[in-house]
């Protein structure tokens, strides 16, 4: 099988998620492709990164050689703070979390099912995974995107009917955006809704690159940046 | 308590620790907040057969997580290189990229440590719940998946919800800026990570700070840990 254009970059991905943040939003990101999101979100909104190392409002990553150990994300990379930072420790860090006061976390996926389940820390091959703080955003945020490639290295797709692989949550997936498609999770086990696809597919190469049915967005339209 | 808890050297400050002990220690993960003098001499100290709990199991050795480049990381990793661990409970024991192995992971090859994996959240929770005195709790965290089986689930408000277990540890390392000679802890930035949470749940709570203090030199209003949870306090410099 092989696609009908080229799939879109990493960067791409970011892009395309992060004009999901509106002004004013908690966003936590995972780590990967989710991290990517903090460069591209639009002009005009102001979003309020939280990390599980206990901080909310950190800034861009910290100049090389510049940073403080004792300011750090959860990926332990050095932060600087912006102006209206807050500090705390765990407990509260994932209170705000459970707590539903995330508007949007942006996660990982190895495999997201049709009903919104999500398998993210777990690879069988290692035999051994971190868990993190990925179940607790999972369960807990209010609104859950997962950013991956549509399909794995070997072509096996990602977006399946059921996950083989360990959950990290059932039914907690709102939005997959891929390097093909955006793909909203309809509630109550109701299917996948392809919402985008990248330029150049069409609504069967991206059902043909997936392992569930999807449904058609009767707006199904081209990927949009702006 | 004691009026004074000053320690006079960290050799002193963990030389009871028995074979068999739980220690949690605190930190991220990186090198803020990580009482790495304290796991330093309790490798040299040599308990064995040792419970850690802690949010990694010392990833920065091999990844360098959270620590300033040309420096040289220290972490969880000495102990299990030199055999002193039985048992991990924690939520990170390995590097996030699939080709990097640290001692953790060579100790778990080796089938020489059990791990217990906990979702980051449940963790702090249930030490938070064993230092406040609740034995148990509920969390939709995890229901549904792996980590939640064997485990009682029930539905609240329509939800699925798991009933999480508090714990608690023989002793505690917690990592603090500043103490002063009653035990309380001033924190700095995302250093606190699980240090306030672990002070309060251990049977001795031991913490490395940057300098010690007398009482009356931290301004009430930036005591993070106060010190009626903390046992021992051990300054890095004089």
């Amino acid at each position: 099988m092989s696609d009908p254009a080229p799939r879109l970059d990493r960067d791409l991905i970011a892009m395309r998620v992060a004009r999901e943040f509106e002004d004013g939003f908690v966003v936590n990101l995972g780590i990967g492709i989710p991290t990517l999101c903090s460069n591209f979100v639009p002009e005009g909104v102001q979003v309020l990164y939280q990390s599980e190392s206990g901080v909310l409002n950190y800034g861009p990553l910290a100049e090389e050689g510049r940073g403080s150990i004792d300011l750090i994300n959860a990926g332990g990379q050095f932060v600087t703070p912006n102006p209206g930072m807050a500090l705390f420790d765990s407990a509260e860090a994932f209170a705000m979390i459970r707590g539903g006061h995330i508007d949007v976390t942006v996660l990982g996926g190895l495999q997201v099912s049709r009903a919104g389940d999500l398998a993210n820390w777990f690879l069988p091959s290692r035999g051994i995974g971190n868990v993190g703080g990925a179940m607790d955003l999972a369960a807990g945020a209010r609104k859950v995107i997962v950013a991956m490639e549509h399909n794995d290295r070997t072509g096996n797709p990602k977006v399946v009917d059921q996950c083989t692989f360990p959950l990290t949550g059932a039914r907690c997936v709102d939005l997959i955006v891929t390097d093909i498609a955006v793909i909203e999770v309809l509630p109550d086990e109701r299917g996948l809704l392809l919402k985008e696809h990248a330029p150049g597919w069409s609504f069967e190469a991206v059902q043909k690159a997936t392992g569930a049915r999807l449904e058609r967005s009767p707006s199904l339209a081209e990927f949009t940046f702006a | 308590m004691p009026t004074n808890k000053t320690c006079h050297g960290f050799a002193d400050a963990v030389s009871d620790i028995p074979d068999g002990a739980s220690i949690m220690v605190g930190g991220f993960g990186g090198a803020g907040g990580l009482p790495f003098r304290l796991l330093t001499a309790l490798r040299d100290h040599g308990a064995r057969r040792l419970t850690i709990i802690s949010n990694t199991a010392g990833v920065s050795m091999v990844t360098g997580f959270g620590w300033p480049k040309g420096e040289k990381p220290i972490d969880h990793s000495i102990l299990f290189e030199n055999g002193q661990v039985a048992r991990f409970i924690g939520t990170y024991p390995v590097p996030g990229s699939v080709s990097l192995r640290n001692a953790f992971q060579a100790a778990f090859d080796r089938k020489e440590v059990a791990l217990e994996l906990v979702p980051q959240g449940t963790f702090v929770e249930r030490i938070r719940a064993g230092g406040a005195g609740i034995p148990a709790f509920f969390t939709p965290t995890a229901a549904g998946t792996r980590l939640a089986e064997g485990k009682e689930v029930r539905t609240f408000d329509g939800r699925a919800c798991v009933m999480e277990r508090a714990l608690r540890a023989d002793f505690a390392f917690v990592r603090a800026a500043v103490a002063d000679t009653l035990g309380n802890l001033m924190y700095v930035g995302s250093s606190r990570a699980f240090n306030p949470a672990m002070a309060t749940a251990a049977d001795i709570t031991i913490a490395e700070v940057d300098r010690i203090v007398p009482p009356g030199k931290i301004d009430p209003e930036r005591v993070g840990t106060p010190g009626v949870y903390v046992d021992r306090v051990v300054a890095r410099s004089a």
